[in-house]
């Protein structure tokens, strides 16, 4: 294996998973597509992601990238079931606009 | 080498997540997340993780980004508009999420211990096993219940969005 030894410093891939996830919010707070506020969330779980295989790089811990593993799996399922609402509204809504979706009731 | 490799890709992850912000269009930002995604398998496979750098690309950048663009493309989404909502957002959320990220970066580069010594299960001590051994022998072992569960989780899942999705029957609508 050639990753043993690795110049670049944990922080740095902690701090990049940081500001991944801080566009992630900011995304989710400003963006006014629907879709793109779920491609916000998606962005977001991304880089908790990087800081899961990074620790566990570092503490040369298997159980860290097992958890990305079912985050990965639990994602999937996220987008399929939350896509599958997004054509839903839009049937009914005929818009994405989430300013226009603020109501429960039909 | 994983210097070079590592602001590459980190740069290059950073400028998609940018520009998933800065477009204005859903399916340019799709694209730019996957660019983000891919990148992000890269750092995955400089961090010694192999089959999630492979399944990163295979099940997000390609599965779960295939789906994104399908969706977009099939409910022909337009231009989003800039609201008063978004305004608001804009100017509360930067700070917010300004001095969200100024935490995160103060508590990570203040954080001791960081550097701790190894701790349990080796991951690149024995050179001659790989990553994928070491992780299959804990996930198909130890971790097997949970690894089943998943697989029911999807299922339902896949059966959840096929009920969402589909279209009621042409002849209940025409009663409505």
């Amino acid at each position: 294996m050639t990753f043993l030894h690795h110049d670049v410093p944990l922080a740095w891939y902690l701090l990049l998973s940081a500001a991944l996830f801080s566009l992630g919010v900011i995304g989710f707070l400003v963006k006014r597509n629907l879709i793109t506020v779920f491609l916000s969330i998606e962005l977001m779980l991304n880089a908790v992601n990087l800081s899961f295989v990074a620790f566990a790089y570092q503490w040369h811990q298997v159980r860290g990238q097992i958890f990305v593993f079912f985050v990965m799996m639990v994602a999937a399922a996220e987008a399929a079931v939350g896509l599958a609402i997004i054509i839903a509204i839009f049937r009914v809504r005929s818009t994405l606009a989430v300013d226009r979706i603020d109501l429960m009731k039909l | 080498m994983h210097l070079i490799l590592f602001f590459l890709f980190a740069g290059l992850c950073l400028a998609g997540a940018i520009n998933l912000l800065l477009q204005s269009h859903p399916i340019n930002s799709a694209l730019s997340l996957i660019v983000v995604m891919t990148s992000l398998a890269v750092l995955y496979l400089l961090l010694g993780a192999e089959f999630l750098a492979i399944a990163q690309i295979i099940v997000y950048a390609g599965a779960v980004m295939v789906l994104f663009t399908f969706v977009v493309m099939l409910l022909n989404a337009g231009r989003e508009e800039r609201t008063l909502g978004s305004r608001a957002a804009a100017r509360i959320g930067f700070p917010a999420v300004a001095a969200l990220l100024a935490v995160l970066a103060t508590i990570i580069l203040r954080a001791h211990g960081l550097s701790a010594a190894h701790l349990g299960v080796g991951l690149t001590d024995a050179p001659d096993s790989s990553n994928l051994v070491v992780l299959s022998q804990v996930l198909f072992h130890e971790l097997l219940l949970p690894f089943e569960v998943t697989s029911v989780l999807i299922l339902i899942a896949i059966l959840g969005a096929v009920a969402l999705a589909r279209r009621d029957d042409p002849e209940r609508t025409v009663e409505k």
